[in-house]
């Protein structure tokens, strides 16, 4: 038997795949470029095997979650670790809300300081002023969070909200106790960290703008806001783009968060009141999870959080490198 | 002279309007980032000392300070650095190198997902693969969840670094009959070596910040590290507790400890821009 399955196998086809081998790894037929180029797939393959094992483990342990509460873990408001039940609801509006309040401070912001970079100051200034914009992406979120704490909230809290609620306060979005943590302080805070982060990108989209565009506007009389306008339409994609990538980065942000948001799972109309984001709860329950349900519901939060990342990001880079591939070909290291 | 309509007077304004709003809006950034530094730096002179730099935390009112966490955050850096740099300038190699076709934009994509994940889903991650199997929290997981967002950035760096590197370099070196590993590893990555090095700087100053994966893998410790088994104190969990602590005294301990993070980080920064600042714009 043993000598048949020998003789199926002739030592010659083992060498020559080998051989197959080493000419698809080495077209070269060096030895050394055969191994250094193992070695580099290998590393390659290890970062896609890295985000599968991601997919995978956090699947994996969402399981039980899954199994027991199916699609109403999203719709579920209650989140009651004592009685078992978990609901997420709270947790995506706290995340939506804060989100969108960013979004709403920071595109504006981030767009004034790109334009100005690109189209307005001299090269001279731009540089220094840039590098100062990015260092506010350098601050880390703990950071943020400490300060928000001790002087953002505080300022909110004696300065804007009470404004607000004296002028707005007809809309149900400025009503209720003013305490300075909650939504808007939680919305404020992501707007700061992600201004840097849009704006960067943004200022990247209109640099790639080609110049033909700004000589022909400039060319036909327009003014410069008005070349600045068409140079903005052909960076629309562009700027969607970066827009959407603020949008990511504010979703999964954790720590200046949950330092300032209040950390209630509530859902209120009212911009002033405590809620809770679905990075926050991880951040704050995880390790007091101590029934395994609990922990499961937790990491069930996590894969949602990176199922919704993933897809923002991926759309996102789509949509940027559509308007900057022309100049960079590389896309940007965000 | 020729005189403006009305309607082209109220374009220059809008226009004169308009770009001074821009310059505003960048004013306002910039105060932004002063306030935030300058309150940082006020409260954290105030608090610091020599002794909180190399004291272990002690109970309320009793002082107490960072040396552990200090320790510890280099501990975690440095294991982040070691396992993170190599598989990031590899993969950037890879990408560089090899990555031209279908397989390369998929290792692309993903390198660039991974850069997206919330840095908290990272530690729930390593939660699931390393501290559940070891069954306690530890350095060395703590570790392995910086490294994994260490990866992709210096991935990305090095794969633009080493494509500035002009091809004529390459055809040189392969026209002398080097074999490609050679011309790779003893050309081009030198050639590329200074942006592949700013890049790793940068990605050591983004993860020496991140706390949200820490928490539930190196998890933290009053005391100062003996080994990677075990829980593991840093600069950014200590940073976090303090700061929601009741305490005032923990909070001017926050303010402090956020002051030598901040150094940190603002001097690597600041060193990659003046690295940086012959060679590209």
């Amino acid at each position: 038997m043993n000598e048949q399955n020998g003789g199926q196998r002739p030592p010659l086809n083992v060498s020559s795949s080998l051989t197959h081998w080493r000419r698809r790894l080495s077209p070269t037929g060096n030895m050394g470029d055969a191994i250094f180029r193992a070695l580099i797939f290998g590393v390659a393959l290890l970062m896609v095997l890295i985000v599968g094992a991601m997919i995978v483990a956090l699947a994996a342990h969402s399981m039980p979650s899954i199994r027991r509460f199916g699609f109403s873990f999203i719709t579920g408001r209650g989140w009651d670790p004592i009685k078992e039940q978990f609901g997420a609801l709270a947790f995506i509006y706290g995340t939506i809300v804060s989100s969108l309040i960013a979004l709403v401070i920071s595109v504006p912001l981030s767009l004034g300081i790109a334009i100005f970079l690109v189209e307005q100051a001299p090269r001279s200034l731009a540089r220094p002023i840039t590098f100062l914009v990015e260092l506010l992406a350098a601050i880390p979120s703990v950071v943020y969070g400490l300060w928000g704490i001790f002087v953002l909230a505080p300022f909110l809290r004696v300065y804007v909200e009470p404004a607000l609620a004296r002028w707005f306060g007809w809309l149900p979005l400025f009503q209720g106790t003013i305490t300075g943590i909650g939504l808007l302080t939680g919305g404020v805070i992501l707007a700061i960290m992600v201004t840097p982060i849009i704006s960067s990108v943004v200022r990247d989209v209109l640099a790639a703008v080609p110049n033909t565009q700004r000589e022909a506007a400039l060319a036909l009389g327009a003014t410069k806001w008005e070349t600045t306008m068409v140079v903005l339409v052909n960076g629309a994609p562009g700027i969607a783009g970066a827009v959407i990538l603020g949008l990511g980065r504010a979703i999964g942000e954790t720590m200046a968060v949950t330092m300032v948001i209040g950390n209630r799972p509530q859902i209120s109309a009212s911009l002033f009141q405590p809620s809770y984001t679905l990075a926050s709860v991880i951040a704050n329950e995880f390790t007091e999870a101590t029934a395994d349900i609990y922990l499961s519901s937790l990491v069930e939060l996590g894969l949602i959080l990176f199922l919704v990342t993933f897809v923002v990001n991926a759309v996102a880079r789509v949509l940027v490198w559509r308007v900057t591939r022309r100049t960079s070909g590389v896309g940007m290291v965000v | 002279m020729r005189t403006l309509s009305r309607t082209d007077r109220s374009r220059r304004a809008v226009s004169a309007l308009l770009t001074t709003l821009t310059a505003l809006c960048t004013l306002l950034a910039i105060s932004i980032l002063a306030i935030i530094l300058s309150y940082i730096a006020m409260r954290g002179v105030a608090a610091i000392n020599f002794r909180f730099l190399i004291d272990s935390p002690r109970p309320v009112g009793e002082g107490g300070g960072i040396g552990n966490a200090i320790v510890g955050s280099a501990v975690l850096l440095l294991l982040s650095c070691i396992v993170g740099i190599p598989a990031g300038i590899g993969t950037g190699v890879y990408l560089s190198e090899f990555g031209g076709g279908y397989v390369g934009s998929i290792v692309r994509f993903l390198v660039d997902t991974l850069t997206g994940i919330p840095s908290i889903v990272t530690g729930v991650f390593v939660y699931a693969v390393v501290v559940l199997r070891m069954k306690h929290f530890s350095g060395l997981a703590g570790g392995i969840a910086l490294a994994l967002i260490m990866v992709p950035i210096v991935a990305r760096t090095t794969e633009e670094m080493i494509r500035l590197v002009p091809h004529s370099l390459r055809e040189g070196a392969l026209a002398l009959g080097a074999p490609q590993w050679r011309v790779t590893l003893g050309v081009v990555i030198p050639a590329a070596g200074s942006g592949i090095a700013t890049g790793a700087m940068l990605a050591v100053a983004r993860v020496s910040g991140e706390t949200a994966p820490l928490l539930f893998t190196a998890f933290g410790s009053r005391f100062f590290p003996r080994n990677l088994n075990e829980p593991i104190a840093s600069l950014t969990v200590q940073i976090y507790y303090y700061a929601i602590s009741p305490y005032d005294e923990w909070h001017a301990q926050a303010w402090a400890a956020t002051l030598v993070l901040m150094a940190l980080i603002l001097s690597i920064n600041i060193a990659v821009r003046f690295l940086t600042r012959k060679k590209f714009g």
